[in-house]
């Protein structure tokens, strides 16, 4: 914001301010429930921390939470690989029909109960055993489409004569791709891996129906939406506590690290 | 030359496209191929072809559902738009090295769960609630306002809850936007107004494009925020389909419901985003006698 | 700079991820039973006790609704699954599919501790393919210091005085929804006659205008706030408002209500039939399902574990000891069949209607 005036600057931080507020008000309400002596969601009965020790002892919910991590993780991975190769793929060929156009949109328009009941059937009939892969195999369809999306926003922009003239210079596709493309797309790859791993994390129905049947392949949103019969504890609360402080925890070690070996 | 090109394209398109094509076209055809038989008297399926499936589909209640949950859906994504890309550009705008700490910090809220995160709004926005309360306290005495279960707050919630993805779209093409150019706009005496609108905002087209997808689409197949921010009074055309599949135990009638619902949504998407490509000039060239 | 090495950790964490998910995902040391019930409607040390009484070992997975397990089921022919926990219509309608086991009687003597009732209830006379394990009411839940005059018909909450005008909420779930329209009417609740049911739904559109909310998982944290001062309720939700404020008070209306019945069914692609009756028999045993009726506050359909309930406990949640002669006087929910289809369009229309 170097060359902005103050003004400018101001009106920036004030609009970054405002958002941030918004974003983190039912936070800070989700963080003050996991402290709440009383087990309803939406009433406050007195401080307690009796819901961090009972989530410490609750098997159920930290396997669930780890299969749920291991299942964004992984299928973000994949995503953003194919995703960024398709979106690069498309914008390269800088001619195609309506029919590629839709085959890339139609992972986020189809209902997801459509595609929950689709793969199961699917899977079903080829006799594939279900299982925490079979989750990733599901969440990487709608995650690589929101993947390419990102990128490819940011290759529409894109100058590709630059592409061609480093191929006429003599440099391999590999390195032109390292060294030219990849610097250009990386923000906007980083930017679709983050919002995937979002996508995933949340995601209930599609994970519940291609699930296997065991604790092995249950995820958290499965776990959490099973509460909701009989209510759900702020144990919940008291996990997402924790994951929000071990990330931003994380976060700020790795910003200190960057920046020792930036110093070096 | 453009053939090698083409090849690699192909090649670089092939394993998504593959994927795509092996755990979404092939199973969602099956599924959807239902929508041409009878549904059995106890939810089975009965293997005799009909097309009164469609016929269902095209009652004006389920227009009437498709239009009213557009309507909030758009109304969702244009809020949601204006106040990602202004979030979008403002991280842009930081310091390199902050950029993606702000990033950071804009998904990290959901990386909760979605249904504690729509129960904390419950607990600010109720008749009983933390707003309610604060209002009290400061002196107010009338009768509480009321937030929860209306349009607005199912609006509220879907704004909050895919405002992320919004900035995350918009920041892709904003990140790289050279501020050499707008100097150089500005040095050509335009005033700040007319950079943004001759130079920047085309350029980030594409992003708020992309964003404005996500929002509808994700927001026109919710169905726990209108349930629970809603009251379970409005209903989306995802939560339709849902019923139908789960409730009504109707595959055939779903399959139908869902493949007009596609078909327009492609339709539109599709058509849309030719529409840019095209309005862009970029491809003109290229496209000549192209297999459009 | 950031960027790029936070995604080179990131490839590296999911390649260590990858492996995990690999390892995780080949077929481990299966437990000899899976079991799918709803999170919290079993003692929690449920499958250790069962361990420990018959060596076999069981893990229990949860699900959120019957609808979704259902839908589960019947798109993978229920493969993986070897008992499941679902209401009695949905019970009613995986026999119709041939997704479930006959029960084999020999195999679970306790069936005996159940009242003769529960062996002839309409959805499955003689417990041929289910065994009950909870039932109950679906009423009136209200706040007793809040609400002037007790409430006695289902008109006082579909018709509600203007003091409780914006201070109810209905069940959201189709058939629960549509029940307190019918009942009202004076009608079944499977009746199928398409006028009757255009009735109800007039009625049902009517009753939208003066409601706060359709809600079937917080209405009675709705109660104790006091946001709402009166809703739909099934008794043992009521019980979880009770619990925390004694003058929430249930009722059934004078029209009546249904009795729901929750179930336990043996899926056929199960491959430890024997083993899944043991385990059927296990919480039909008195001392189990007497966990059952204390810590999820519905009644069970298990004699000795009824009169096992200590009387505070009885004393609290009035609803615990209504008369079982007079809880099966009351008509199941069953599957419709082909009115299924009026049914969801019913629906649809009264959730769409302004």
């Amino acid at each position: 914001m170097s060359e902005r005036s103050p003004a400018t600057r101001r009106t920036l931080w004030l609009v970054l301010s405002l958002v941030f507020a918004f974003l983190y008000t039912p936070i800070a309400v989700l963080v003050a429930l996991s402290f709440n002596q009383g087990g309803l969601p939406t009433v406050w009965s007195g401080f307690s921390l009796k819901w961090y020790a009972s989530l410490a002892g609750n098997a159920a919910i930290l396997s669930a939470a780890l299969n749920t991590l291991i299942v964004a993780l992984v299928s973000t991975a994949i995503a953003t690989l194919l995703g960024t190769l398709l979106a690069i793929g498309v914008e390269m060929r800088r001619q195609y029909g309506s029919g590629l156009e839709a085959l890339i949109f139609a992972p986020m328009i189809i209902p997801d109960i459509v595609l929950a009941i689709a793969l199961l059937s699917f899977f079903s009939l080829l006799d594939f055993t279900l299982g925490l892969h079979t989750i990733i195999l599901a969440h990487v369809v709608f995650n690589l489409a929101f993947v390419c999306s990102v990128v490819r926003a940011r290759l529409k922009s894109f100058d590709w004569s630059i592409v061609e003239a480093s191929a006429d210079l003599g440099a391999s596709a590999v390195t032109t791709f390292r060294r030219v493309t990849l610097p250009v797309i990386l923000p906007a790859v980083v930017a679709g891996a983050l919002l995937a791993f979002t996508l995933s994390v949340d995601e209930f129905i599609i994970a519940f129906f291609t699930a296997g049947a065991g604790r092995a392949s249950t995820t958290l949103p499965m776990q959490i939406y099973a509460m909701i019969r009989f209510g759900i504890t702020p144990e919940i609360n008291a996990l997402a506590t924790i994951v929000m402080a071990v990330s931003i925890t994380a976060l700020t070690l790795s910003q200190r690290l960057n920046r020792g070996v930036i110093g070096q | 030359m453009v053939s090698q090109i083409r090849l690699r394209s192909s090649l670089l398109m092939a394993p998504a496209l593959a994927w795509l094509t092996a755990l979404m076209v092939v199973p969602c055809a099956l599924v959807l191929a239902l929508a041409f038989f009878r549904r059995g008297i106890y939810g089975g399926i009965e293997y005799t072809f009909t097309l009164e499936n469609f016929g269902l589909v095209f009652d004006p209640l389920y227009a009437g559902i498709f239009l009213n949950s557009a309507r909030i859906a758009g109304t969702a994504t244009l809020i949601a738009v204006v106040i990602g890309y202004a979030a979008a550009y403002a991280i842009a705008a930081a310091p390199r090295r902050l950029q993606p700490v702000f990033l950071f910090f804009a998904v990290l809220p959901f990386w909760s769960n979605y249904l504690i995160r729509t129960y904390a709004w419950i607990v600010l926005l109720n008749r009983e609630g933390l707003i309610t309360q604060l209002l009290r306290w400061l002196g107010y005495t009338g009768e509480p306002p009321s937030m929860l279960y209306t349009e607005g707050a199912v609006i509220a919630g879907l704004v909050y809850n895919y405002l992320p993805f919004v900035i995350l779209a918009c920041y892709a093409p904003l990140s790289r936007l050279n501020p050499e150019l707008a100097e150089a706009s500005r040095d050509l005496g335009a005033s700040a107004m007319t950079t943004f609108r001759r130079v920047i905002l085309p350029l980030t087209v594409p992003g708020i494009a992309a964003g404005a997808v996500f929002v509808f689409v994700l927001s026109i197949g919710n169905f726990v925020t209108p349930a629970l921010l809603g009251g379970g009074r409005f209903q989306m055309i995802g939560n339709l389909v849902y019923d139908q599949f789960l409730t009504a135990n109707d595959w055939p009638f779903g399959a139908a419901l869902a493949m007009t619902l596609i078909a327009i949504m492609l339709l539109v998407l599709t058509a849309q985003a030719l529409a840019a490509d095209r309005a862009s000039g970029r491809t003109a060239e290229a496209k000549g006698g192209a297999d459009v | 700079m950031t960027a790029t090495t936070l995604r080179h950790r990131s490839l590296k964490t999911s390649s260590i991820a990858l492996g995990l998910a690999l390892a995780l995902s080949a077929p481990a040391a299966a437990a000899d039973l899976v079991i799918s019930n709803w999170d919290g409607y079993m003692a929690p040390d449920a499958m250790a006790a069962f361990k420990a009484a018959t060596g076999v070992s069981g893990e229990v997975v949860v699900h959120a609704t019957n609808e979704e397990i259902m839908g589960k089921l019947v798109a993978s022919g229920g493969k993986g699954y070897d008992v499941v926990f679902v209401s009695s219509p949905f019970a009613e309608v995986l026999n119709k599919l041939g997704l479930i086991e006959t029960i084999d009687h020999a195999k679970v003597p306790n069936l005996a501790n159940l009242y003769p009732e529960a062996a002839k209830l309409p959805h499955d006379v003689g417990n041929n393919f289910s065994v009950p394990y909870t039932w109950g009411t679906t009423g009136l839940c209200y706040r007793s210091d809040l609400v002037k005059t007790e409430p006695a018909s289902w008109n006082d909450l579909l018709a509600p005085s203007d003091a409780l005008k914006g201070k109810t909420t209905m069940l959201a779930t189709d058939r629960w929804l549509l029940a307190a329209g019918q009942l009202a009417k004076g009608y079944s609740v499977n009746e199928t006659d398409p006028a009757k049911l255009a009735e109800v739904k007039d009625l049902l559109i009517s009753a939208k205008k003066t409601l706060l909310a359709y809600d079937d998982t917080t209405f009675y944290s709705k109660l104790v706030s006091g946001e709402a001062l009166m809703v739909q309720a099934w008794d043992g939700w009521c019980n979880y408002g009770i619990a925390e404020n004694p003058q929430i008070k249930y009722v059934i209306p004078r029209e009546g209500s249904d009795l729901w019945v929750d179930t336990m069914v043996v899926m056929k692609a199960s491959a430890n039939k024997d083993a899944a009756f043991q385990f059927i028999n296990f919480m039909l045993d008195a001392k189990n399902h007497a966990w059952a009726a204390q810590n999820i506050d519905y009644k069970v359909p298990n004699k000795p574990a009824m009169e096992s309930l200590p009387a505070d406990f009885l004393a609290k949640f009035p609803n615990m000891s209504m008369p079982v002669a007079e809880l099966v006087k009351f008509e199941q929910l069953r599957d419709v069949g082909d009115a299924q289809r009026d049914y969801s369009k019913i629906v649809s229309e009264i959730k769409a209607a302004q």
